[in-house]
């Protein structure tokens, strides 16, 4: 589904990913941990198409397409999935107008009718209770006063609404306590299935006691330095990121 | 020194209209007008025309715009037309009592004054100073300054129609009132209407100003409106300035606000070549409430200029100004808001905001929020922001699907909705969201020369 190879990325000069290669399976969920500053969410906004990053090497397949020639809209209807670190608040586009807009956006590129008006308030009831999302929530502006933890299962929602292929969840988990944890890893494996992959970025193993991961892959200095299955994280927890850097430094 | 030349010629210009009409002006009005009309000439002789070496005037060029050869109109000019074809263009669908102006004059000639429940009285103003001369004269030209504003002595000394409203004490109209001012020529002009709105105490009105051009003509407006809200009445005024873009406005509101009075004004300017809008706000009595709000959305060559002075005379009374504006292509436009706290106006209560989105790096806006304080204990507030739309926003919602045109029409849209939502009659809110939805999206454009037919 997805095919990085050797990507190097850098933002105003500054080299932040030093050639990443992954690849990504349909049915599979990857977890992609690292200290911070490793490139973890650069990785991420890159898959998205944010601009400001540079791509200064180094090529992305998904699904048959290169990825480069596709803007952030393409991606998203093509059914990539972004969840952010720190979703933004825009007052004033409120959440339904927000999602009509943008589920029927999406059909639209896929040659489909808008969805009527019943409909979309159907299908937004049905995925808001997955998330257990106050309705209150859904008719207020985009974020706008949410809590962390609001915020972080306003993304899943999102999610739910546009049942993406390949959904790149930016530490998710962080900020949220357990219960808020629970709720959203809930979410993101009801909405796991054979046809659609996950890449989940994180800090913590804790959510991976949740979404339990395929692959787990060690993202350090720009480069992913160690892949492994879950173990791996249960070993990061206990040994901490030290040993690998020394590993690094050693090569 | 040529500046000056243009100056004398201009003003020149006005005093022979007015010595060559003189009997044509005085005619049909009454003798106390007529009276008020001499001394505001010369008033204007003296002030003249602002130039731009005066503050107030500093962004916007009013001489040269006066410089054309305009036709002026001094008597109403009889063009038929249907109303229902001007309905379908941009007026909001409400339930309102409908009024015209056309180019100044009271549209309807058969009738021009109509009585609304309660005793209420709406009509022509030059109709007006003949029936209903102690009303007219206790407030006519009583809060419009025609000592040091040369335009508004301008309107005064050409005084003849407008609009006349009555609200007698206790009265509520439920309606809302909808006035629209028609501009409608084969030939250049100016148009100078003058109006006046009586709210009398515990009285309470909503009004709704729709501006249109329904010809080509390269139209000019020098428009005067006094507001006298008496004790406890409440005034909800909207207006909406759609007129073609080779025409020009120039307005001047006077609020005049006694105890306890609230106000809500809200000014979205959409069409229009040159727009100046002058909106003062005097609270002359205690626990008044004072809401003025604007939005302003233009490109290419437009040009706006909102001036607004909110004057605290009295305690415990509330202002809030809320400009907002988005500005494309090279458009270009000022903001000038001052809020006066005096000595004795303790317990104001004060807030002014301006923010602007900047399109192009072509577009620009002067911004100047001012307050002076001379009372000790008030809380009060003022800024500005000039920015573009917000990067890490727009890459939001694009990641979600949402095309890059569309993204960016639902921030500007989000950005114009803090004004929208203060506009308190549901269907006029829900039509201004229409139109504001159009306007940015440039569809609105092809009403700019629409000669009444534009279905």
């Amino acid at each position: 589904m997805l095919n990085i190879k050797n990507l190097h990325a850098s933002i105003e000069g500054k080299e932040i990913l030093k050639g990443v290669s992954l690849q990504v399976n349909k049915g599979e969920i990857h977890a992609i941990m690292g200290p911070n500053g490793s490139g973890k969410s650069t990785l991420a906004s890159v898959l998205a198409g944010k601009e400001m990053f540079e791509v200064t090497q180094g090529e992305i397949d998904y699904q048959g397409k290169d990825l480069f020639e596709l803007s952030p809209e393409e991606r998203a209807s093509e059914g990539i999935f972004l969840g952010f670190q720190y979703p933004i608040e825009i007052p004033g586009v409120s959440m339904v107008n927000f999602m009509k807009t943008a589920v029927n956006e999406q059909r639209k590129h896929k040659g489909l009718n808008p969805l009527s008006s019943s409909d979309f308030l159907k299908l937004m009831r049905e995925k808001k209770e997955l998330v257990e999302l106050d309705t209150g929530l859904a008719n207020r502006s985009v974020n706008e006063g949410f809590s962390g933890g609001e915020k972080k299962r306003n993304e899943i929602f999102q999610m739910a609404m546009l049942e993406p292929k390949l959904s790149i969840l930016d530490e998710t988990d962080s900020g949220l306590d357990i219960d808020a944890l629970r709720v959203v890893a809930n979410g993101v494996n009801k909405l796991k299935s054979s046809e659609n992959a996950t890449i989940v970025i994180t800090h913590y193993q804790r959510l991976l006691d949740y979404i339990v991961p395929d692959f787990v892959h060690v993202l350090y200095d720009g480069k992913i330095v160690k892949s492994g299955d879950k173990n791996l994280a249960l070993e990061l927890e206990e040994k901490g990121y030290d040993w690998l850097k020394k590993n690094v430094v050693v090569k | 020194m040529s500046l000056e030349t243009t100056d004398i010629e201009v003003k020149e210009k006005f005093v022979e209209l007015y010595n060559n009409n003189r009997n044509i002006l005085r005619k049909g009005s009454t003798d106390y007008v007529n009276q008020i009309r001499d001394e505001a000439f010369q008033k204007f002789k003296k002030l003249g025309l602002p130039d731009k070496k005066n503050e107030d005037y500093k962004y916007t060029d009013i001489k040269s715009l006066f410089n054309n050869g305009l036709k002026t109109f001094l008597s109403p000019k009889n063009i038929e037309f249907n109303v229902d074809d001007i309905f379908q263009c941009d007026v909001p669908d409400l339930n309102t009592e409908v009024i015209i102006l056309l180019n100044g004059w009271y549209y309807n000639r058969e009738k021009q004054l109509a009585e609304l429940p309660g005793g209420a009285v709406i009509g022509s103003f030059q109709k007006a100073t003949e029936e209903y001369p102690e009303l007219v004269k206790k407030h006519f030209n009583q809060y419009a300054d025609n000592e040091k504003e040369g335009l508004v002595a301008l309107n005064t000394a050409f005084v003849k129609d407008g609009i006349f409203l009555y609200v007698p004490k206790g009265v509520v109209i439920e309606k809302p009132i909808q006035i629209i001012n028609l501009l409608m020529d084969d030939e250049d002009g100016l148009a100078q209407h003058r109006n006046l709105f009586i709210l009398e105490e515990n009285s309470q009105v909503s009004l709704v100003v729709c501006d249109h051009t329904l010809s080509t003509s390269n139209f000019l407006t020098n428009s005067v409106s006094e507001f006298f809200v008496d004790k406890n009445a409440s005034l909800d005024f909207s207006r909406i300035q759609n007129e073609h873009n080779g025409s020009k406005q120039l307005s001047h509101l006077y609020f005049h606000q006694e105890k306890d009075s609230r106000i809500n004004a809200n000014t979205i300017s959409l069409h229009g070549g040159l727009i100046r809008n002058n909106i003062n706000v005097l609270l002359n009595g205690e626990g008044c409430e004072n809401h003025t709000l604007g939005l302003y959305l233009t490109d290419k060559g437009q040009h706006i200029d909102n001036h607004v002075f909110i004057d605290h005379a009295k305690p415990n009374c509330t202002s809030n100004q809320l400009f907002k504006g988005v500005l494309d292509d090279y458009a270009t436009g000022a903001f000038n808001g001052k809020v006066l706290v005096r000595e004795d106006a303790q317990k104001t209560q004060a807030y002014q905001a301006n923010n602007n989105i900047l399109l192009t790096d072509d577009a620009t806006i002067n911004t100047k929020p001012t307050l002076i304080i001379y009372a000790d204990d008030v809380k009060c507030s003022h800024g500005a922001t000039v920015g573009q739309l917000d990067m890490d926003a727009l890459f939001y919602l694009r990641s979600r699907g949402i095309n890059e045109k569309e993204a960016k029409l639902l921030l500007m849209y989000a950005f114009a909705h803090e004004v929208i939502k203060k506009i308190k009659i549901p269907a006029l809110q829900e039509r201004i969201h229409e139109l504001v939805d159009k306007r940015l999206r440039g569809e609105l454009s092809r009403c700019n020369f629409c000669h009444m037919n534009c279905k």
